[in-house]
């Protein structure tokens, strides 16, 4: 299990090579990138903060939970903060299983419950203006006609 | 003999870190807040929301942890605790 909380660039092989073992089958890797629109806004770059000493427990126990629900996976997780440009990568995670399927299915896992827990926050600066995602200003920033 | 009133109730210091929209709102990253013995969550972040007039409304929809976890708003707190203002989190994939 291992867990990266960085502000330098995320490394994909770095993180795969650590669930890449004899006994895995099934490596997959999935890349979260910083994609150029959102919600019809053209998106200039992203930023993501976190509470750092707290971040890194709640991924690792993302990572727990999901060693939990598929026993004897390996996984692997990177979170970028700071300044993020369009398609830089924001957050790696990586499985392995003896079989595809608990590969596939506990990368899935990580990555919606990362969304949940987890205290990082980002920031989205579009063309016209900025906004904390999740936030009560995101929900203006969605309808700004009401 | 005027009997001398010797038992102040000590109060507590705790600290408030604030993140996010919560930061920006406040215009400062952290605070600390002097709160009574064996208060609750919820009255620190009254007295936080009196402080910072801009916050109530960001508070309503934080999630808070103490000392790292997350807890609800009747936790009793302790001396020198670290109280974290989590507004809805949007970290990971897009």
């Amino acid at each position: 299990m291992k867990i990266v909380l960085t502000r330098d660039v995320l490394d994909a092989d770095t993180l795969t090579s650590a669930v890449q073992k004899p006994e895995n089958g099934g490596v997959v890797t999935f890349l979260g990138v910083t994609r150029n629109h959102n919600e019809g806004r053209k998106v200039l770059y992203l930023e993501y903060e976190a509470y750092e000493e707290m971040a890194q427990q709640e991924l690792q126990r993302v990572a727990e939970e999901a060693s939990r629900r598929w026993p004897g996976i390996d996984i692997a997780i990177g979170h970028r903060l700071g300044r993020l440009e369009i398609g830089e990568v924001s957050l790696i995670i990586a499985t392995g299983a003896p079989h595809r399927k608990e590969a596939f299915a506990a990368c899935a896992f990580a990555v919606d419950h990362i969304k949940e827990t987890v205290p990082i926050w980002k920031r989205e600066v579009f063309a016209g203006g900025q906004v904390w995602i999740g936030s009560e200003e995101h929900a203006e920033a969605q309808s700004p006609a009401t | 003999m005027v009997q001398r009133v010797s038992a102040i109730i000590p109060g507590m210091k705790v600290r408030i870190r604030f993140f996010a929209i919560a930061r920006e709102r406040a215009d400062r990253s952290e605070v600390l807040l002097d709160v009574p013995a064996n208060a609750s969550v919820g009255q620190a972040l009254d007295v936080v929301g009196l402080q910072f007039p801009k916050l109530p409304a960001i508070l309503r929809r934080s999630m808070i942890a103490v000392n790292r976890e997350y807890v609800e708003r009747d936790h009793r707190l302790q001396d020198n605790d670290e109280i974290a203002i989590i507004p809805p989190v949007s970290g990971g994939a897009p």
